[in-house]
Parts: structure tokens; sequence; C-alpha cells
């Protein structure tokens, strides 16, 4: 705390010179980052180490035999990862999208208009995403194991199979049900969001446009949508990692093995295919690429993503 | 694709943003504006709301998820009963989310809000500091269980071998030993949590209005006093929302443990006792149930702190 006394001015281009407090607050904060980066420094170095080398040598030695690539390359076509990244795709994709499209038209409908139950809406939704998962999911499970749904075949890609849009008459197992819950679920936080943010926009917009004799569609989709992009973007990049990353509902919801989202998967795959911990780390590194680059190419809309929902309330 | 418009008096008007403007809106809109927010708020209570309630339902059963549910399955509060006094697990994983949230509370989320007062000054390097300890909040969770286990694994993980502790004489097993796991794993959570706090409280501090801070120093306050009697006061609301989510984040603790052993021996949780007893090992709807119910309950304290500090300014 000694750091935060001393170090007064905000300004550094103001204060000429090397003032003590300023380094030792450098000082701490690269610790800092030290200690938060070693764990992941950690996981890619054992990744690129061959077996034999850590058999060898322990995996606290310097690398006797070189690094490569070849442990991911193994993980990947052994395990058949871009199948499971499929698997991910047709969950997150349709997910994202909807819950997007929800979540605007309620929060639209909720914000441009005042209708008598608006509040009491937007707290159904945004307490309903606050609840633990595991709150819910007796009932749930039970839902998706008797909610009959259509067999009408289904779109095949080698060994993918999509069900259209199920193939045995439930929700249960279904690429779909993972969709349907990640919807349903998220469309509670993105619609608070959204609201927050669409409440700046002025209602003498919509008005106008009634005015002019626009229908409610057409103002939705073609005038408030295009000005919440920003907030949009914020949140499909945060609804994609969330949905990326979920372990819990494809861990109770689906009962394949081969249809697991690759996240879920990497539990199963960790004692089948990741027999060592070369092997693991490589297989976790792929498992959190996407997530990483969507931070790394889009951390401004992430980061938007999250404070919106917390700051503008 | 609209139907023709017919302006009709009697489809009501909405009130406008001011009092006294009214716009009038046809039925045609006043359906679609009601399948806007009926579609997802149907689809909402049903998936969310409705198995919320029947689990408190349930927890009075003591039915096993298969075939009908009639009044025969009505035990009263027997499955309560055997909760508190014959269940083993549920006390140890009632103080384990216990624990879990006092670290949260007590020591990562502190640390998060350390780090966001240190970031907001304009220092060389924030925006590089600010990304690493962000960065771990991107992984989902099994990941960042993966990347843990290879710094606490018995023999071949970093700890171990760089305290020198790989003996089967002297070994410490991190994950394995009951009395030391949980402090294992809230580490590994709290790499996480920690730049999740960072950001929402560096978004608050941002939005603090700097003449605050300029009156501060100009009193004569330093930079301790100034934080703690003005800026920490002035971030009320943001300060709720960090502890609601710390107390939610704590409540919803599964993933971590589920993947180094399943939550058992010494990492038992709340949220995996309801799963294991209702769904993977045994049929015991109605005692899961009794115990989603706790967890319900616990929850309803944080959710509504939330509520009322968010929506306390209503949508004009």
């Amino acid at each position: 705390m000694s750091t935060v006394t001393a170090t007064a001015p905000t300004r550094p281009a103001a204060q000429p010179g090397i003032r003590p407090a300023r380094v030792l607050l450098h000082a701490f904060m690269i610790a800092m980052v030290v200690v938060w980066l070693f764990p992941l420094f950690w996981a890619v170095y054992a990744s690129l180490r061959p077996i034999s080398d850590t058999i060898q040598n322990g995996y606290l030695s310097w690398p006797s035999q070189g690094l490569s690539l070849a442990n991911y390359q193994t993980v990947f076509v052994q395990a058949e990862l871009p199948y499971y990244y499929l698997n991910t795709l047709v969950v997150v994709i349709p997910g994202v999208i909807l819950t997007l499209l929800l979540a605007s038209m309620v929060a639209f409908a909720c914000t441009q208009f005042s209708w008598r139950f608006n509040l009491v809406v937007l707290m159904i939704f945004t307490a309903g995403n606050l609840l633990p998962a595991q709150v819910i999911i007796v009932p749930l499970y039970w839902i998706y194991l008797n909610t009959p749904i259509p067999m009408l075949g289904s779109i095949d890609i080698g060994k993918f199979s999509f069900a259209l849009f199920s193939d045995n008459m439930h929700l249960y197992d279904q690429y779909i049900g993972i969709t349907l819950i990640h919807v349903v679920f998220q469309t509670g936080f993105a619609t608070f969001v959204l609201s927050n943010y669409m409440k700046t926009i002025s209602k003498e917009i919509t008005e106008s446009a009634i005015v002019d004799g626009a229908h409610v569609l057409r103002i939705w989709w073609r005038i408030v949508i295009p000005l919440c992009r920003p907030a949009l973007a914020a949140m499909a990049t945060l609804l994609f990692t969330f949905m990326y990353n979920d372990f819990f509902w494809a861990l109770v919801l689906l009962k394949s093995g081969d249809k697991r989202p690759i996240t879920s998967a990497l539990n199963n795959l960790s004692g089948e295919f990741f027999v060592n911990n070369n092997l693991i780390a490589s297989g976790a590194l792929l498992a959190a690429l996407p997530p990483i680059i969507v931070f790394i190419f889009l951390q401004k809309q992430f980061i938007a993503g999250l404070t919106l929902g917390s700051t503008k309330g | 694709m609209a139907p023709a418009r017919t302006e009709s008096p009697e489809a009501g008007a909405l009130a406008g943003s001011a009092p006294g403007r009214y716009h009038v809106l046809t039925r045609y809109d006043r359906r679609i504006l009601m399948l806007m927010v009926g579609i997802p708020l149907a689809l909402d209570v049903l998936l969310i709301w409705g198995p919320t309630i029947a689990s408190i339902g349930f927890s009075f059963t003591n039915w096993s998820g298969i075939g009908p549910i009639t009044g025969k399955n009505f035990v009263g509060l027997k499955n309560y009963q055997q909760l508190i006094n014959g269940y083993t697990p549920f006390w140890p994983a009632f103080f384990h989310n216990l624990i879990w949230l006092a670290w949260l509370a007590l020591i990562a989320t502190p640390l998060g809000m350390f780090f966001a007062v240190l970031l907001d000054r304009e220092m060389r390097g924030t925006r590089l500091y600010q990304n690493v300890f962000f960065l771990p909040v991107v992984l989902s969770l099994v990941v960042v269980g993966f990347i843990w286990e290879l710094q606490f694994s018995p023999t071949e993980g970093f700890i171990n071998n760089a305290l020198g502790r790989v003996q089967s004489s002297n070994i410490i097993d991190w994950l394995g030993n009951p009395r030391i796991n949980l402090f294992a794993v809230l580490i590994a959570t709290s790499w996480r949590h920690v730049g999740y706090m960072m950001v929402i409280y560096l978004a608050g501090l941002k939005s603090v209005d700097p003449t605050l801070r300029e009156a501060a120093k100009v009193d004569g306050a330093n930079e301790i006093q100034t934080f703690f009697r003005v800026i920490f006061p002035v971030m009320a609301p943001i300060n709720i929302v960090i502890v609601v989510i710390t107390a939610i984040e704590a409540l919803r603790a599964f993933d971590i443990a589920f993947i180094i052993n399943q939550g058992k021996n010494g990492l038992e949780l709340l949220s995996i006792l309801i799963t294991s007893n209702s769904i993977s090992e045994a049929s015991l709807v109605g005692f899961g149930s009794a115990i989603a119910v706790v967890l319900l309950v616990i929850s309803l304290g944080p959710i509504v702190a939330f509520l009322s500090q968010v929506m306390r300014n209503p949508s004009s």
C-alpha cells in the first residue's frame, strides 16, 4: 500500500527524474505480471517439449531435445479436435445470433415504449441470469427428457452429423438443446445490458418514426439495431466467450461424448488421448485458443461488454 | 411483409417519454411488441423460472424422476431433515461454499480492486498490465483447471519440483489432500477472478468525476485518504455490483472442482451435490432438489441486492 501513498501526481510527464515510489509501483506491477503469466508460460513450455525429454530430465529442466509443435499435432489429429470445434460452432453461432435478436427485441420494447410492466419484465430476465445453473438443473433435465422434438433427418459432414432437430425425439443429448438453454439463459444478461444501452437512445427517434408511419418491427431493425451496433458487437464477443467456455450445460444435457463441444470434451479426452502432461497442456491450450484470439482482436468489445453490464444502471 | 396499417384509437395509447405526450400505436404494432417481449419471456419463464419453482415443489417429495408424481410422493420436510442430520457431505459442501465466498470476498476481489486502483493512475504500461491480468478471464474454468494441474500435480507439477518435494516421503499432494485441495483450487479460481473484478472496478473508477479527486487534493488529503473517504463512497453502486458478482461466483462454483476430482474428497460443493444426487449417480430428485432450494435461498440475497441496486432508477 505504500506505493499508493507516495505517488501523488497523476501525470508522469510532469515529473522529471525518477521517483522511488513510481519505481516501486512498477516493480510491484511487473512482479504481479510475472506471477500472472507464469502458469500460462509453464503450460506453453510443457506443451512444446517432447515427452521423452521430460521423462528423462523431469519437468523442471532446460529442453535437451529442442522444442516443437509435435504435441499439438498429435492432439489435434488423434483426439480429432477439429470435430469438437465444429460441435462448439454449431451450438455457439446460432446461440449468439438468437440471443442478440431476442434480447434486442425485449430491450427495444421495454425501453422505447413505456409499458406498465417494463421494470418487472427486466427484473425477471436479469434475476434469471443470476441464478446458479444448478438450481434449475433437476427440472430442466426432466423437461429435456420429456419434450418431444421432431426427427427430420440430419445434415452430415463426414463423422459430424447435425440432427434436424433431434436424433432421439428429445431435447436431451441434442445440439439444439444446448443452444436453447444458452439462448434462454444469456438472453437475461444480454437484455439487461442492451436495455441499459438503449435507455440512452432518445425516444424521440422512435416516436417520430412512428408518426412517420413506420412499423415497430421496421423501427427495431432499421433504426434501433444500427444505433446499438457498438453494444451488440460487445455483447456478441462476450456471449461467444461465455458459450464457448460452457462446461456445465454440455456436461449434464449431453450424453454422447461425440456431441460434446470442445470445452467439455476436454475433460473426457484428457483420460483417453492426453496421456501425459505435455499432451494435456497442448490440448488445453488448443481449446483456449479461440477465446484468446477473440480477446486479442476484440478486447475493446470484450471489456466494454463486461463493464456495460455493471457500470451503467 | 406487414399488413395494412389500420389506425384505430381503441388500439390504445402508450405513454411517450414525457408525461402528457402520447403516440397511438396500431393494434398491429401492439401485437408485434407483445410478441417481441412475450416470446423471450415465455422461454425464460418456461426454462428458468418454471424449473426454479418446480425445484421447490420437488424438494417436498421422494420422486425418483420416473413416472408420474402423485400425492403419495409427498414427504413434507423429510428431505431437509435428512440433509441437515443424516447426509454427511452436506455440511462440508456448505462450508466449502462459505470458504469459497470468504476467499473471493476477502482476498481475490480486494486484490482485483487494488490492481484497479493502481492501474487507474496514468502510468506507462497500464494497458499491458491490464491485459495481462485480464487474460485468464477469457479462459474457461476447464482450461484454468488444466493449466493449474500442471502447477499442482504431485510429481510432475512445477510447484513441488521447485520446492524439491517430489519424493514419496515429502510430497505435497496439493489436489488430493482434502485439507489443502480447496485452497489450491481457490488459487486457480482467483487467477481468473482477480482480473474480472479489476476490469469492472477500473471502469467504475474511470467514471468517477475527476474534480472530486482534485478537490480532495486541494484540501490536503493524501491518496489513501482520498480513496477511502472520497472515491470509495461515491463508488457505492459499483461496490455493490462487485460484492454481488463475487457472491454469485462463489455460489456457482462447479467447473474446477468437478474437473479436479468430480467434487469429492475435500472439494464438495452444493452445486455438485445437486447434480450428483439427482442426475448422475442416483435419481434422488426430491433430495437433490432440496439442496437446490438451499442454494436458491442463499442466492436470493445477492440477487435481490443487485436488483435493488441497478433498478433503483427505473427506466424513464
